[in-house]
């Protein structure tokens, strides 16, 4: 692969972002060790009654997911501001959307998919009947990736911001409430025995708007917060 | 220039030819980094054009060497994986390694050091090498001496030198305390919009 090019930049990206959370794994854990914390309290705030827990679980798994994940989204352009990098980016003339694009893929990678290993125990733990865990697997795959792409572009408008936790929330979450209706519908569905197949093309659809606009709608919020 | 109706700068008319160094000179908020972030595209100017090889060049089609005083490097990463990253962004300079970019800096020996764990003129030594090591003609540089000792400040001038005997072109700013002494300087000077 030639220095400089598109795909040189992309991978480049990737690798230094992967390296610095490496070196910072403890850091990059914490929405693991917050959803984890959360699945356990459920059963103690609610009671042991297996019944109770199973048929909410899919949903709390949902909330759960949706919340850890918005943890680490602060953080995703905030070094390359205050540090300068993103001025590099901006005059490496290489395109804003494709660098974007590998942040993105990169948050999903390092958040999203841990998320989605631990969740067959957290399904385990609260109960949820086995034959929904493939269904809210799915769904969750569909949704996760879509939550850091629309999560994305909210952490791009507000990068500049001292203390956009609370804006980034915010701004995130009634955007992301039809990824949740539809993936926790999907895991009810499938529980009552209804077609599962709406909730999921819906999700799909929505998985293959973001990937297509996304890193465009991003690289235009980094631009515009840069000026 | 403007920024919420205050002037920056007034009318600047100047160009910039291969293979020679142009030196902004002016006091603290006479907008000189304000003008390089212009001439990198990083800010839209009020009114006026910017040629690059003749060609207006609204949007960015040709990459720059940027310096400026936050240097675009990641605390948790080594000299060299900056190198790296800097590389993948702009391409390489044919001819020299990054290892080799980084011992004519003056880092030998902190190849593998978290970038946090050094020193601020370190981190400058750090960025000229990112510069050496990429492949861009024109360098904007934002005071490039400043954090660097007299040696530093002697590595700046070998560089510069160096540049402009390929074929390069550098626009750097400085606050008037360091003159560099590179072969071919032409200078402007800044004042306040609203002195």
């Amino acid at each position: 692969m030639r220095k400089g090019s598109v795909l040189s930049a992309f991978f480049g990206v990737m690798r230094r972002d992967a390296l610095s959370l490496w070196r910072r794994r403890a850091d990059a854990l914490n929405p693991i060790w917050f959803a984890a914390i959360v699945v356990t309290l459920f059963p103690l705030a609610l009671g042991p009654e297996a019944a109770k827990l199973a048929r909410i679980a899919g949903g709390v798994i949902w909330v759960i997911v949706l919340l850890a994940s918005l943890l680490s989204l602060d953080a995703l352009f905030r070094a390359d501001l205050e540090e300068g990098s993103l001025d590099l980016m901006l005059t490496s003339a290489q395109p804003l959307a494709v660098l974007a694009a590998a942040k993105i893929l990169l948050h999903w990678l390092a958040t999203g998919l841990p998320l989605l290993a631990i969740t067959p125990i957290a399904a385990t733990a609260l109960g949820l009947s086995p034959k929904a865990l493939p269904v809210l697997l799915t769904s969750l795959a569909l949704g996760t990736p879509i939550i850091s792409v629309i999560g994305a572009c909210a952490a791009a408008l507000t990068a500049g911001l001292r203390r956009a936790g609370m804006l980034l929330s915010l701004i995130v979450l009634p955007l992301v409430v039809p990824v949740l209706i539809f993936g926790a519908g999907a895991v009810e569905a499938s529980l009552t025995g209804t077609s599962t197949t709406q909730p999921m093309l819906f999700l799909a659809a929505g998985l293959v708007a973001s990937i297509a606009l996304g890193p465009m709608v991003c690289a235009a919020a980094l631009r515009l917060g840069n000026h | 220039m403007v920024r919420q109706g205050e002037p920056i700068f007034g009318p600047l008319d100047f160009d910039l030819h291969a293979g020679e160094v142009l030196l902004i000179e002016g006091g603290n908020g006479s907008g000189k980094t304000t003008l390089l972030r212009v001439l990198a595209g990083l800010l839209s100017a009020s009114e006026g054009r910017i040629e690059r090889n003749g060609v207006v060049s609204e949007d960015l089609t040709t990459p720059v060497g940027f310096l400026s005083h936050a240097l675009g490097l990641r605390a948790d990463l080594s000299p060299i994986e900056q190198l790296d990253f800097f590389a993948c962004l702009y391409g390489l300079r044919p001819g020299i390694s990054a290892m080799g970019a980084l011992k004519s800096v003056g880092l030998d020996g902190f190849e593998h050091m978290p970038v946090r764990r050094l020193s601020a003129g370190q981190r400058k030594r750090c960025a000229l090498a990112a510069l050496l090591h990429t492949a861009n003609t024109l360098w904007l540089l934002d005071e490039p001496y400043a954090n660097l000792d007299r040696d530093g400040q002697i590595l700046v001038d070998r560089l510069l030198e160096a540049h402009i005997a390929r074929g390069g072109a550098a626009l750097i700013t400085s606050h008037g305390l360091i003159e560099p002494t590179v072969s071919r300087v032409r200078r402007m000077r800044m004042e306040l919009a609203h002195a």
